[in-house]
Order: structure tokens, then C-alpha cells, then sequence
């Protein structure tokens, strides 16, 4: 019997690498790992608790041979500090990429987010991946984000035996995702800022999942966004999604960025601002095209999950 | 004539007449009514009924020469620019969603600082226009929509009132994109707008400390003017230039249409100024 291809998926306690992991165990053996917990999945899913900066991470490597690697672990920048994140979410991954490169893993998945092009008024609509990346100029909280994807680009160029794919998602939402703009669709009363209602995209989080799975399964190095072809402004996305909104004062920029300093929000944190200004479109047609995908629900059932929840 | 016992919010929230009008253009639009640029179909039926009373009412618009809008696919609208406020621009569009031969919802392009300001910004993308970005118009163009681009930007709109009906530096992007995209250019010329809000002077330093691209010195009144607007015959070039004067010469090519539209634009105001005279007389 042949044996089956052995993957491993960092992130395992997130909503969207159980859902990942959920789907591909069938054909798969799944090794989950997770910096925050040891998470139960089941028994064809082995599963360590394990930071990628310690030594001891070499040895999940040492003990499988690997296929494929998923890496969906990233600390968000709700999480943590901005010195902890940066040594997680950048030096943890080049750990990860020197140990595929020692250890032969001949192919890696990367989850990245359209947080990395920025949000400027001066961006032009359906930024494409060739789009230079300018959240860093925005944000110093966001540096990791980019750093993580220049980090990415420089193994996919310099060893390609690698097979490295970078994914860069629009707002994914759906059951059980935490970032902030699905938080803001789950919460019964959301901060809008005055006057802007930033154009947006959403994916449902199965139709991510699928877009992983297929990304994994096709395997066409490269870095593609992620998103549909439908839009929505942000202050229509939280009407329809239930929620009553809360109008805070956008000028001038100084007022709104003390204000989220002092509500300290989860779901309205001072880097995001500009987020919550001016549109990120992204141009999901070169990953639609390559590998054949189109997502399977709609805004109207985004949103509708979001009302019942009300 | 019979004065119309029609309010100004009558003839502003006639809602029937407009249903009618946005429900014949076709326009790529997702589920939620929304476009990549923020384009949104429930604003657009809103503003229009605003656009409407300025076009029929206010400005008393005539327009000439709609049967040379392409009545499908990629062009580029290239009109003069005036009056201190993006009004010419929402007019052209009126014309356009409104033109009995092919109705078209047009894409404008404007100045990049507008996003920036709040409620504004959000109202013109909602209504067509998107930031003067060349990747924008690329993008629109590749889409097959009719897109308005004023090459004199705020030279033109802004320019002071002694300077009324003189094309001012046009920039040459628009003929780039033209050739690399095989767009006709539809020279526009917009009579009676210079008018309407008149400029004596711009505070280059005031400008600069609030941020923005002029601090223009104006009369704080819109003066009531009759509008006409003339569309030409598309032109068309090749993407077969080598050099950026080569480019020049062909901008020169479009200015002179637009030159030669405004000529018979003003000789037809005066003639029909003339006439009212006559009809007093």
C-alpha cells in the first residue's frame, strides 16, 4: 500500500488550519503544530504544542519526513508585542524555511494577508501582486507582515527547490475567525469612522480553505492574492451584517488615533486606521485563472452567518 | 411662459423618471451593486436625481453631438475643465447616462487627494469617480468603459476667470493610454461652466499649509449660466510613436479639436444670446 504524504500545518489551533487540516487528513498524514496549545484533532492528527524558535522544533523535522509544509501560524498584531511577533512571525519563519531546505521538504505553502500592500488613499483599484508591498510606510506594527513576505520572496527566488507559494487573502470571515474586520461583523455594535466607507472584500473562510487545499494540491509556486470579484463598502457590510455602528470622529487623523489609543478595542486598534479609510482592492484573477478557483459563497451568506448571530 | 409650480425638491426626488433612466445602462456591478472603484449603482440613482435638476434646471444643459459616443466599449472622454468645482464632469456624465442614442455610466478620473477627505471622497467613488491613478484608467479601459479624463486637472478647473476658454498644459498620460490601449479619444468641449464660479486669484502659500493643490480666491456665488457641451468625432492613434514628442504632437492634435469645439460652443451662445435680445426687442 502506498504510503500516504506526510504535511505539516503550523497554526493548528486557528479556525482556518482545523478546517484545512479537517479537510486533507483523508489523503493525508496531518503533523499539526501550534505555538499556544497542543491541540486535540483527532486520532490520525498527531499534534505538538512547539515555538519555532527553539531548538527543540528541529526535532518535529528530525522525527518526520515531510512532504509539504503548511505554515498558517502567524501571531496577528492583536496579539502580543510587536518585538515577540516579529521574532514569531519573521525569525520563526526563516527557522522554518532553513529546516525545509535541510530536511528536503520539497514543497511550502505561505499564508500572508492584503494588510501588506497598505491602505492608501493613493491606491489604484485590483492591486495585483507586482503591487510594491507599503504597509511598513504606514505602520510600524504591520513591519512583520511585510517583512514575512519579503523573507518569502527571497526562498522562493534563491531556492526554488523549495516550491514555495505565497498567499495573500483579502478579510476572511465565516465561523470561528477572530481577525479584526470579521470581528467587527460579529459584534453587535461596530466603530466606523466618519465620512469613509472604505470599498472591501470578504471570503468565506470554507472557500480559503478550499483555495489552500488547492494551492497545495496543484502546486505552482508563485505569490498570488486571494479574493472575489464582488465588493462591498464597510459601512454597508456592518449594517448588513447586523451590527449598529458607532461614528468616530475622522479628522483630524490625530483625534481618531487617540481615540482608538484610549477605547483600546480589539476590533478598532490605532494601526488599522487607515483601513478603515481608504480601500485594499486586490486583484484575485491570476489565482482564479492558475488554479481553476472560484469561491462558492457569497457575500449573502457572509453576512447572513453574521446576522444570526445577532 | 407659464412658471412650473415644481418644487426644486419635486424635480430632485422624481424617482419614477429616474428608475427608468438607470435601469437601461449596463453596468458590471457585483452582488451588493458595488464595482472594483467603489462605483454603486443605489448612490448613482440618488445623485442622479440631484444631477438631473443642475442639468435640466440650473445649467439648462444642451448637448451636441452624443451620436459619437462609442455605444459599446473602451474610450476615453477628453474634455475641457472648468469652473473651480468637479460640476462639468458630473454634467458630461448626465449626458452620457442620459444620451438617447446609447446610455453609458461613464468613469471620471480626479484629483488623488479627494479620497482623503471624509464623505466626499466616498460620495464620488459611489457616483464614478476614481483617483487619477494610470493604472486605474488601464484597468477601466481593459474593462471596456468610457472614462473621463481632464488632462489640464486643476490648471484647468481652477485656472482664474480672465483665463476663461484657454486650454491650459495638457498632460499627455491620457494619450498613452490611448494608443497602448487602442482607445478612441471623444474630444469634449463644456461651454459656460468658466462662469458659473469665477476665480480672481490663488493663494499658492495657503494652498501648500492647508495641503491642498490650490486656495483659489473666488466670489462665493454660483452664477446662473446656461451650459453646452460638444462632443467631436473620435479620433484615433496608433500605438506606433518612438519618441515623447511624437506624443506631444498628437496631444496638440486633441487640444486643437477641443479648441475648435469650444469656437463653435461660444459662437452659438452668442448667436443665441443674440436672439433672446432680439425676442425682448
Amino acid at each position: 500500500m502506498e504510503q500516504k504524504k506526510k504535511i505539516l500545518v503550523t497554526g493548528a489551533a486557528g479556525a482556518l488550519a482545523k478546517k484545512v487540516i479537517d479537510k486533507l487528513k483523508k489523503d493525508y498524514k496531518i503533523i499539526a503544530i501550534d505555538f499556544r496549545t497542543k491541540v486535540d484533532l483527532g486520532i490520525p492528527v498527531e499534534s505538538y504544542k512547539v515555538d519555532f524558535n527553539k531548538r527543540i522544533f528541529e526535532d518535529v523535522f528530525r522525527e518526520h519526513q515531510f512532504d509539504a509544509i503548511i505554515h498558517l501560524g502567524r501571531i496577528s498584531a492583536q496579539e502580543l508585542n510587536r518585538f515577540t511577533r516579529y521574532n514569531a512571525n519573521v525569525i520563526g519563519t526563516k527557522k522554518l524555511f532553513d529546516l525545509a531546505r535541510k530536511y528536503n521538504v520539497p514543497q511550502t505553502l505561505v499564508m500572508s494577508t492584503y494588510f501588506v500592500y497598505g491602505a492608501s488613499p493613493y491606491n489604484p483599484s485590483l492591486l495585483d501582486e507586482t503591487t510594491p508591498l507599503k504597509a511598513s510606510e504606514l505602520t510600524m506594527d504591520l513591519v512583520d507582515s511585510v517583512e514575512l513576505e519579503n523573507l518569502s520572496s527571497i526562498y522562493l527566488y534563491k531556492h526554488p527547490e523549495l516550491h514555495i507559494t505565497v498567499l495573500r487573502p483579502c478579510n476572511i470571515a465565516g465561523p470561528g475567525v477572530r481577525n479584526t474586520f470579521s470581528l467587527l461583523l460579529s459584534e453587535k455594535r461596530s466603530p466606523v469612522l466618519w465620512g469613509f466607507s472604505p470599498l472591501m472584500q470578504f471570503i468565506h473562510i470554507d472557500d480559503m480553505r478550499d483555495a489552500i487545499c488547492t494551492a497545495f494540491e496543484k502546486n505552482i509556486p508563485g505569490v498570488y492574492n486571494v479574493a472575489p470579484d464582488d465588493y462591498i463598502g464597510f459601512q454597508d457590510a456592518i449594517k448588513i451584517a447586523g451590527s449598529q455602528r458607532i461614528q468616530i470622529p475622522s479628522v483630524p487623523p490625530s483625534l481618531t488615533e487617540g481615540i482608538a489609543r484610549f477605547l483600546k478595542w480589539k476590533s478598532f486598534p490605532p494601526y488599522l486606521i487607515n483601513y478603515f479609510k481608504y480601500p485594499v482592492i486586490i486583484d484575485g484573477s491570476l489565482f482564479a485563472k492558475t488554479f481553476d478557483f472560484k469561491p462558492k459563497k457569497t457575500l449573502e451568506d457572509i453576512f447572513t452567518y453574521y446576522r444570526s448571530l445577532k | 411662459m407659464a412658471k412650473s409650480n415644481t418644487s426644486i425638491i419635486d424635480k430632485i426626488l422624481n424617482r419614477n423618471e429616474m428608475d427608468d433612466i438607470v435601469n437601461v445602462f449596463p453596468n458590471k456591478v457585483g452582488s451588493q451593486g458595488y464595482d472594483a472603484w467603489g462605483f454603486n449603482m443605489k448612490n448613482m440613482k440618488n445623485n442622479m436625481r440631484f444631477t438631473k435638476y443642475l442639468y435640466d434646471s440650473f445649467y439648462k444643459v444642451e448637448a451636441f453631438g452624443l451620436e459619437n459616443i462609442p455605444k459599446e466599449g473602451r474610450c476615453l472622454i477628453i474634455p475641457n475643465h472648468s469652473g473651480q468645482l468637479p460640476f462639468d464632469g458630473m454634467l458630461i456624465g448626465y449626458a452620457l447616462l442620459t444620451n438617447q442614442y446609447a446610455p453609458r455610466a461613464p468613469k471620471a478620473m480626479v484629483e488623488r487627494f479627494l479620497p482623503t477627505v471624509p464623505f466626499i471622497g466616498n460620495w464620488l467613488s459611489s457616483v464614478g469617480a476614481v483617483i487619477g491613478d494610470p493604472i486605474n484608467c488601464e484597468r477601466m479601459l481593459d474593462n471596456e468603459e468610457a472614462v473621463v479624463v481632464f488632462p489640464e486637472g486643476v490648471r484647468g478647473s481652477n485656472k482664474l476667470y480672465k483665463l476663461k476658454y484657454q486650454l491650459q498644459r495638457f498632460g499627455s498620460g491620457f494619450m498613452h493610454l490611448a494608443m497602448k490601449h487602442n482607445a478612441p479619444i471623444i474630444p469634449v468641449a463644456v461651454i459656460g461652466m468658466e462662469e458659473t464660479i469665477r476665480s480672481y486669484a490663488d493663494l499658492k502659500p495657503l494652498a501648500k499649509v492647508l495641503g491642498m493643490p490650490v486656495a483659489p480666491i473666488v466670489i462665493p456665488w454660483v452664477f446662473p449660466s446656461k451650459v453646452y457641451l460638444y462632443f467631436g468625432k473620435p479620433m484615433y492613434f496608433k500605438n506606433d510613436v518612438h519618441k515623447e514628442s511624437d506624443v506631444k504632437e498628437r496631444v496638440d492634435e486633441v487640444k486643437a479639436a477641443i479648441n475648435k469645439l469650444i469656437s463653435t460652443g461660444l459662437e452659438k451662445r452668442n448667436a443665441d444670446i443674440a436672439d433672446k435680445k432680439n425676442e425682448k426687442k
